[in-house]
């Protein structure tokens, strides 16, 4: 990564809108993203007791909304471009948690 | 009262759009918001059945959970990589844009390797695809990510052809960042699945 | 003779590409360049062309679901019919569904919406017009892949919907369900397509000041059917990948002995199916929200509320799906939930109708056969809709499911909606599209002899349902069918009568487009000959290529009416202050520089060859699949090599005696 790079990805940062992270920034993310995969393994050594299913799926959320959002650039792009996904997003879970529950699928004991 | 003769489609290269959003992003967000309703119809039949074993083996028998986690890994460490290629094309830096879309090509396709590895041993174990619920379940829905990972792997393959010599029609760095969401999409599906299939036990 | 015509000479054309020498191909093969030649159709990427072509393939389509619908009708005339037998009965059904709602009018709506929309807002073409082709040749290679089941051991059997396990080889051994699948996965393709292409089209090539809430409503109905298709396509892809892996490679998904639930596939199927029949009615909404305003000279009632009523429907579409399985064990709770999640969407529905009716009211009627048409729509799909209200209060629709009450239903909001919709649109835009009215005395006999066939075929079976005659029920005896008022063979004698008024009102409005067409004494219709209100009435009879000289600058909802007419200040009179002519050469007076159109391309045919060829490789022989899917591979490659827009030098020269090559070569009148 060069000086320039960063000079120009800095100069933008302050425009706002389009460069998002740096290179090196890119690099800690997914450092971050790593970490967060140890503690999702870590469940699988680990005992978290009640604290297992909430556990797991905030970190798969949030891994998740990193990627989206940083990698996928989302958090730096025009707002229509997240509606547009979201709205995808929301629906997929919404109907089919739906049909899943006629199944009385989150009644049932794990 | 005449119009002012605007120059729709006059310039070749910038296109001016109403919403000032290229064309191809916005249709590459488009499909992927229509994606999410494809995997979350194989996720949820998994999650219906995956309880179903009939004779054959439960999830928590068969599943290799230190496997599988490297396997997740080398694919999160593969959307790293892209995004650098990303980077690196926005810099106009052909020779690290092809670097970067070859070491994510390279990564998906270790994935890719796993998965297969996965599936043999898995089989050998006693679950095949017409085995149980579960099984036409599992391998329908790892099977439907692991082909989109291959397309991936080809039309990442493909583009550093058409980078090194200089085929792309229209932008490259607008090429590379639409390959680069659609890649990035498919790491996060394993994401959920990775949770929802492999960690949470049946 | 030529149903479509060369544009006129008296409008300018700027900036066309002429003939160049040939030079290195970029491709495989050089850019075809324009004839005027049948192979045109095949590698064009033009809106229009393809907008004509859908609507050509669509009617064919119509015209065979409509046979498969005498036959079933010609069985059910009499006690003991003969004419079908039970297998080949179970054939008729489920193709005659499956081919009017996939084949017809999912791509007849298909057919305005790529002729008009890239019109109404303004822009030259829709945003990936190769796409824009693909999506085509899907749709007709996967219909033609669909209807060769018919010969090739017997068709689908299972119904529309294709109920598990039913659906699987055990109780259906031919292969005509593996062509049902594959032909709607490549047909899905299509739809999918279309529908980022709409969307990106709508969203992003809008002319300067055509924002969202000045665009036609048919516009607006369009945007929010992209969005249904584009969400609930991929939910029957997975229920149609599950059906296919059970089928082709003995997956457990739909056997009940392995422990699978068949409400699996209903729950997928309806996810998607509900969406769909908005999908299939929102379009013809569309249409009557432009005809019933300019034949009452009065702008739409309550423009606002009808655009968004349209998104509410389609948004509220999504949670009432499983009204379609009240019967099939769901459980209380599930089935009042759904029950009133239906009951509300009857209101977003119901205020369209007020709208419609609010925008005749107090306006000056004319009744030409577009209008008729869309009056019928606004009747029939009333009485539809209130059936369908019915069904929301799940204990009566617990006797109504799975009757001939049902089938009343949807087929008064699908035949008298739906359907009643796109024949209004054909008398509308037929000026437009093809230089010539419809005839207006044979339109009368069209309408008429449609409404009184339409509602002598289902309205009977409003009585036949709620007096127990099932769905699918091949035969009837005198025995069973009851007495006095009743007579439930009378009914079904009336209804296949009934059948036989409505396909003659069809044959009407064959008649009157050949009749228009052949006859010498029909005159070039004149460019705005309903005193239209919106931009795609601001062209050509046709529309030349690239649709507009200079792209108009847009100031109000309804563009085109207000450059034609002012309100006087003082005395509020509407005056008109320009003809269309008028106004039409006013734009062009001053025509865009350098206009680019997209070019045409043989790849889009190419890749959706390969199609059908890999499916038929599936069900018969895997090397064939195999050589489809590198067939695959390879256009594909070809496809993403090319550029949208080729530069000057890729084309071929043309042959001798042909106009010169993207010239839009103007041929005199007379």
């Amino acid at each position: 990564m060069s000086t320039a790079t960063e000079h120009a990805t800095h100069e933008s940062t302050e425009h706002g809108e389009n460069h998002g992270a740096s290179d090196k920034q890119y690099v800690v993310i997914a450092l971050v993203l790593a970490v967060l995969t140890a503690i999702e393994v870590s469940t699988y050594y680990v005992d978290f007791g009640p604290l297992f299913m909430p556990t797991l799926f905030v970190l798969m959320i949030v891994k998740f909304v990193i990627v989206v959002s940083y990698f996928m650039h989302l958090k730096f792009d025009n707002k229509l471009f997240s509606y547009l996904f979201y709205s995808g997003l929301i629906l997929a879970v919404s109907v089919y948690a739906g049909a899943l529950a006629t199944f009385k699928f989150f009644l049932q004991k794990g | 009262m005449a119009d002012t003769a605007v120059a729709h489609g006059a310039d070749h290269g910038a296109h001016h759009t109403t919403t000032g959003l290229s064309n191809n992003k916005l249709g590459m967000w488009i499909f992927l918001g229509s994606e999410c309703l494809l995997f979350g119809g194989l996720i949820s039949t998994y999650m219906l059945y995956k309880g179903r074993v009939g004779e054959g083996p439960q999830p928590d028998q068969i599943y290799d959970i230190p496997f599988t986690s490297v396997s997740s890994f080398v694919l999160l460490m593969s959307s790293l990589t892209m995004v650098l290629a990303v980077s690196a094309a926005n810099r106009q830096d052909d020779r690290n844009t092809n670097l970067w879309l070859t070491v994510t090509a390279i990564l998906g396709a270790t994935f890719v390797g796993g998965q297969v590895y996965e599936f043999t041993a898995f089989y050998r174990e006693g679950l095949g695809f017409t085995t149980s619920l579960f099984g036409s379940s599992f391998y329908t829905l790892t099977g439907f990510h692991g082909v989109h990972v291959t397309v991936g792997i080809i039309m990442l393959m493909a583009l550093v052809g058409m980078v090194r010599r200089n085929r792309i029609p229209g932008s490259k760095a607008e090429t590379v960042e639409m390959i680069g969401l659609y890649w990035h999409f498919v790491d996060i599906v394993w994401i959920v699945i990775f949770t929802l299939v492999y960690l949470i036990p049946s | 003779m030529a149903i479509i015509e060369r544009p006129s000479a008296d409008v300018a054309v700027a900036g066309a590409p002429t003939v160049v020498k040939p030079s290195e191909a970029l491709g495989v093969f050089k850019r075809p360049a324009a004839t005027s030649s049948w192979k045109d159709w095949l590698v064009t990427v033009d809106h229009k062309k393809l907008g004509i072509m859908y609507g050509v393939a669509a009617f064919f389509f119509f015209i065979v679901g409509g046979l498969e619908a005498v036959l079933i009708r010609l069985q059910l005339m009499g006690p003991e019919g003969k004419v079908l037998s039970a297998d080949q009965y179970n054939q008729m059904f489920t193709m005659h569904a499956t081919t009017m709602v996939f084949l017809f009018v999912m791509p007849m709506a298909a057919a305005f919406a790529n002729y008009f929309v890239p019109l109404q807002i303004g822009a030259r073409d829709v945003a990936f017009p190769r796409i824009n082709a693909f999506g085509f040749w899907c749709f007709l290679f996967g219909g033609i892949f669909l209807n060769t089941s018919w010969f090739l051991g017997g068709a689908a059997d299972g119904g529309w919907f294709m109920y598990a396990p039913n659906s699987s080889t055990l109780f259906s051994p031919t292969h005509g369900i593996d062509f049902w699948v594959l032909g709607l996965q490549i047909t899905g393709i299509a739809s999918l397509t279309g529908s980022i292409n709409l969307i990106v089209t709508i969203l992003n090539m809008r002319a300067p000041g055509m924002k969202l809430m000045r665009m036609p409503i048919f516009t607006w109905m369009v945007l929010v059917v992209q969005f249904l298709l584009l969400f609930a396509i991929p939910v029957i892809t997975v229920a149609l990948f599950l059906l296919s892996f059970q089928r082709t490679f003995d997956a457990t998904f739909f056997d009940v002995a392995a422990g699978a639930d068949p409400l699996l596939w209903q729950h997928l199927f309806w996810i998607f199916g509900h969406p769909e029949v908005y999908i299939l009615i929102l379009p013809s909404f569309g249409i009557v929200s432009e005809i019933i305003p300019v034949f009452s000279k009065k702008p739409l009632f309550g423009y606002p509320i009808v655009a968004l009523s349209g998104a509410a429907i389609g948004f509220v579409g999504w949670g009432v799906w499983a009204h379609h399985m009240f019967s099939s064990g769901l459980g209380p709770v599930s089935v009042a939930v759904f029950s009133l999640s239906t009951m509300a969407i009857a209101v977003p529905t119901g205020v369209k109708i007020v709208n419609w009716v609010m925008t005749m009211w107090g306006g000056k009627l004319t009744f030409a056969t577009p209008m008729l048409f869309a009056i019928g729509l606004v009747v029939q799909f009333t009485i539809g809709g209130l059936s369908g209200v019915t069904h929301s209060v799940a204990p009566s629709d617990t006797q109504q499911t799975d009757t001939y009450y049902i089938v009343a239903h949807f087929h008064y909001v699908l035949f008298g909606g739906a359907i009643f919709g796109l024949f209004a649109g054909f008398y509308y835009w037929w000026p437009k599209i093809f230089r010539r009215q419809l005839n207006e005395k044979l339109g009368k006999w069209n309408f008429w002899l449609m409404v009184v066939g339409m509602n002598m075929t289902f309205g009977p079976m409003h009585i036949l349902g709620l007096q127990g005659q099932p769905r699918r029920m091949q035969v009837w005896t005198e025995a069973r069918a009851g007495e006095g008022f009743f007579n439930l063979g009378f009914w079904n004698f009336i209804a296949s009568t009934g059948s036989l008024i409505l396909s003659l009102g069809i044959l009407f409005f064959i008649i009157n487009v050949v009749y228009t067409h052949k006859s010498k004494k029909v005159a070039i219709a004149p460019l705005d000959p309903w005193d239209a209100r919106s931009l795609e009435w601001m062209t050509s009879n046709p529309p030349v290529e690239h649709n507009f000289d200079s792209i108009p600058n847009v100031d109000h909802l309804d563009e085109f009416f207000h450059r034609k007419y002012e309100q006087d200040a003082n005395t509020h009179e509407i005056k008109q202050v320009a003809t269309a002519e008028e106004v039409l050469a006013d734009m062009n007076a001053h025509p865009d520089e350098h206009i680019h159109m997209p070019s045409r391309s043989y790849w889009p045919i190419l890749v959706a060859l390969a199609l059908p060829i890999i499916c038929y490789g599936l069900i018969y022989n895997r090397l064939l699949m195999a050589v489809g899917a590198a067939f695959l591979l390879l256009t594909m490659f070809g496809w993403a090599m090319e550029p949208a827009t080729a530069p000057d030098d890729d084309f071929d020269p043309p042959a001798p005696g042909e106009g010169g090559g993207t010239t839009k070569e103007l041929a005199p009148l007379g």
